[in-house]
């Protein structure tokens, strides 16, 4: 079978298309406000999206958590929209409407029929400069973060541990800061604080507008440049430029003891390079890296450690390497009941050993490829997921030829490639270690 | 402002109609219908194949046997082991999930149209011909007995046993389909070998289609695919009514924030109010920002990050449900708060204002749905097991815009129970 199965894959390998790229144009307005169309007009459907390049990375020292706040915020009023307006006009429109933030990136969209785009660039187009906020609009809205934060933070063990160890991971960069912001930052926000944010970051000349589904570049050009080429571009908007890491020497370890942990869990990250502007090989190396550890049921740490050895549940390898800065590579390892943290890290640790010993195993990277070139293939069948590619690489400092050349990157890197970003990477002086545990039942004494 | 509601309102009317799904019946010659949409344009098909019965077929005793026995299913199939079964369909890039409800046993594939033939054998001998081997079985069941583990101490899955538990009595609702680390713990291959037959039969199967496939090419691949299946099933569970009582149970488990289940009595999927009802829970507590509780709950008060409403009609059971969830000394009056909503719906109902603008949302966001192959075949499917026409989605807005007004308000008097809506809540909870 496996015979068999191998000459198919060759086969498949030279048979795939290259890459759509007649499927997405891009332009710029006189402002500087970056354009995407990504054309699907298999239903008249339209994803309308704005990305700023700004995130919480972006915020000034002492309040974490506020570009998210703006996040909320701009749900609120404009000077001739009302508070909660907005979202009740996309719903009047039969449209769905929200907004993530992240580290790198605030990004807000609706998906809605093809005919509504210009009411969707007229709203959006407004909110980008527009914002008018009251008191009244801070206060309730705070308590809205900080039961966000409770929700995703603080009820959940690992979602505390991780930030721990982001922190720990970043001795300078605002990484190590949570996005959502320190719980005693946040409940002092102020309307200032936001607006600050606002009027430094949100401006034409510093968004990314994508517009996926039923368009054409020509109409999607002609409505921007009526609502988005209309707003002056911010002249004060500098490079971006934030502080760096220095270089990292010391191996940090930390134990997160919780009662409400019923599944402990050993997670290490080591700081990792990114994708940069026409230099990505190293972070495709690393993506295919993730994959040959810690991708699925044939990876590596997975064979070995759940086939093999029997100890742990799960193991997983993941690399984000779509971010502005230095990125993190991580391992994580699962133990079987009855197996010591202690005894997973060691396993995974001589894991990660044999791994760099061992000749990687060209079939499997075949494998990896394959998936890789097919996902070109049912990536076509998202133009959401093809809108979020774009728009997150252009706020993380790629380019739309970056983008489009990525998929080719993926294809040429080597087990060479692979072997050398993992030395690169995996060296303990700038790792991270983790322990998800509850803490040792009391002893009772006799 | 003004001038953006005008827009608004004159454009109810005129939402356009998009694209239409044309969904052809086909039968194989071995007799298995499926409904398909050709979509030639993206090389590759979707396929959803449903099988109705799910975990509550499971046997008296043999809890988690089905989710068991469908997360075996790639792990050892005809003459490949685990890793051998996972190499081929990588080697293929075909992507297959097997998935478990209460009601449902849902097998998910894409496969590239260049090696068709070989990714649907790959599926035909894990759904067919799974060895179920003990190997496999003891890994799985470690992973499965994690989850359980890990389940214990999350706070809404909590809330959901403690939930089921009270609506549902003995039947298999009452219980999470996962099993407990015992019932887990205690089953065989034999287990897994009779639930596999019990479950995945032919007169359970509803399949849904969509991509580059021709009818007559589908006819044959669902024979090869499927004629092999078992012909019946094991019997369904009856129906049961929900019981609960309109009380509020804390269970206590410290976290910082509580998490809150309630629910009442529903409606089933094939009732003629049905929209109705669909269009007061949209109004009361549908997602998005739209609605009653979130306006109160989280817009004016800032009690939580997200309050929703929404009507599970299952199989065997309809039940009205919502979650919330807020800081301990908070969660108490966003209880009271939604009691109180619910009680105002029911007495009150709702405005043609409220109705015309939910009806908008529901028409509008309706083709929103159809964003993708593998959407489109599992909404087939779904269609298929209510016993949907084939021409229901040409229709389907047609039936949300013949609601009225007095209807919704009559079924906000008829369905709403504020006695009944019945709350479990996890955490530290004050004043609850």
């Amino acid at each position: 079978m496996r015979r068999v199965l191998a000459l198919v894959l060759g086969a498949t390998l030279a048979a795939l298309p290259a890459f759509a790229k007649d499927q997405v144009t891009d332009f710029q307005l006189d402002n500087g406000m970056q354009v995407v169309v990504i054309e699907d007009h298999r239903a008249p459907v339209v994803m309308h999206m704005v990305w700023y390049r700004a995130g919480s990375a972006d915020e000034q020292p002492g309040v974490s958590g506020v570009a998210h706040f703006l996040e909320h915020l701009l749900f609120k009023g404009t000077e001739t929209m009302e508070s909660g307006e907005f979202s009740a006009t996309v719903a009047a429109n039969g449209g769905r409407d929200n907004a993530f933030t992240s580290y790198d990136y605030t990004a807000y969209f609706q998906r809605v029929a093809a005919d509504r785009l210009e009411l969707m660039m007229q709203m959006e187009s407004d909110r980008m400069v527009n914002l008018q906020l009251d008191e009244g609009d801070i206060l309730t809205e705070r308590d809205v973060i900080i039961e966000e934060r409770n929700q995703r933070v603080e009820n959940s063990p690992g979602a505390l541990m991780r930030e721990q160890m982001d922190a720990a991971q970043y001795l300078n960069h605002r990484y190590g800061v949570p996005i959502i912001g320190w719980r005693h930052e946040m409940v002092d926000l102020s309307l200032d604080d936001a607006l600050a944010y606002y009027t430094t970051y949100y401006a034409p000349n510093n968004a990314v507008l994508v517009v996926a589904g039923d368009v054409t570049p020509d109409a999607v050009r002609a409505l921007a440049e009526t609502y988005y080429g209309v707003l002056p571009a911010n002249p004060d908007l500098g490079p971006r430029q934030r502080p760096q890491e220095p270089v990292q020497n010391a191996a940090r370890r930390l134990v997160f003891e919780d009662a409400r942990v019923s599944q402990p869990y050993v997670t290490r990250n080591y700081l990792a390079p990114e994708r940069n502007p026409g230099d990505q090989e190293t972070a495709a190396a690393l993506t295919i890296l993730a994959e040959l550890l810690g991708g699925g049921t044939t990876s590596f740490l997975n064979e070995r450690l759940q086939f093999d050895q029997k100890v742990a549940v799960y193991t997983g390898a993941f690399y984000r390497g779509t971010t502005l800065d230095r990125t993190a590579f991580n391992v994580t390892v699962v133990p079987s009941h009855g197996v010591s943290l202690e005894d997973a890290e060691t396993a995974m640790d001589e894991a990660l050993a044999a791994f760099m010993q061992a000749e990687i195993d060209q079939e499997h990277l075949d494998r990896i490829k394959m998936q890789l070139r097919a996902s070109q293939i049912y990536g076509r069948d998202s133009v959401e997921s093809l809108a979020n590619r774009y728009g997150r690489a252009l706020t993380s400092g790629l380019t739309i030829q970056d983008v489009q050349d990525w998929p080719q990157v993926l294809q040429a890197v080597t087990a060479e490639d692979v072997k050398a970003a993992a030395r690169l990477v995996f060296q303990d002086r700038h790792s991270v270690t983790g322990w998800l545990m509850a803490p040792a039942p009391k002893e009772v004494s006799q | 402002m003004r001038f953006l509601i005008a827009v608004a309102v004159t454009i109810f009317a005129t939402l356009p109609a998009w694209a239409e799904v044309r969904i052809k019946e086909v039968t194989s010659p071995g007799g298995i219908t499926a409904w398909l949409v050709e979509e030639p344009s993206i090389p590759f098909v979707a396929l959803e194949l449903r099988f109705q019965g799910g975990a509550s077929l499971d046997a008296p005793g043999k809890r988690g046997a089905t989710n068991l026995m469908m997360g075996l299913l790639e792990e050892g199939a005809g003459d490949l082991d685990s890793q051998g079964f996972a190499r081929a369909s990588e080697a293929l890039a075909a992507q297959f999930t097997y998935d478990i409800g209460d009601d449902t046993a849902s097998i998910s594939a894409r496969f590239l149209t260049e090696n068709r033939d070989e990714a649907v054998e790959l599926l035909r001998l894990s759904i067919i011909e799974p060895t179920f081997d003990e190997v496999s079985l003891e890994r799985v069941r470690q992973q499965v007995l994690a989850g359980i583990r890990s389940s214990e101490t999350d706070p809404n899955d909590i809330a959901g046993r403690a939930f089921d538990a009270q609506a549902f009595g003995d039947h298999p609702y009452a219980t999470s389909l996962k099993g407990t680390l015992d019932s887990v713990t205690a089953l065989s291959q034999d287990d897994i070998r009779a639930a596999h037959q019990s479950v995945l039969t032919r007169d359970r199967l509803f399949v849904g289609a969509v991509g580059d496939i021709t009818e007559e090419e589908l006819g044959l691949l669902l024979d090869r695919l499927l004629a092999d299946l078992p012909d019946t099933g094991a019997p369904m569970p009856g129906k049961v009514a929900p019981a609960l009582d309109g009380s509020t149970q804390v269970v206590e488990f410290d976290t910082p924030q509580s998490v809150a289940l309630f629910g009442q009595i529903g409606m089933e999927r094939d009732h003629d109010d049905f929209f109705a009802a669909y269009l007061l829970n949209t109004i009361l507590g549908g997602s998005g920002f739209e609605s009653r509780l979130m306006e109160e709950v989280r817009v004016k008060r800032g009690l939580t990050y997200g309050v929703y409403s929404y009507l599970v009609p299952k199989d065997h059971a309809a039940l009205y449900m919502g979650s919330v969830s807020s800081a301990n000394d908070r969660i108490g009056e966003a209880i009271e708060v939604i009691r109180a909503e619910w009680a105002r719906m029911a007495a009150e109902g709702v405005t043609q204002d409220e109705l015309d603008k939910a009806k908008a949302l529901l028409t509008g966001a309706y083709p929103l749905r159809f964003d993708g192959n593998g959407s489109i075949a599992r909404i087939m499917v779904g269609m298929q097991i209510q016993g949907l026409p084939i021409d229901y989605i040409v229709t389907r807005n047609d039936k949300v815009n013949a609601v009225t007004l007095e209807d919704v308000n009559r079924v906000a008097g008829e369905l709403l129970q504020p006695e009944g809506l019945t709350f479990v809540v996890v955490g530290k909870p004050e004043g609850v």
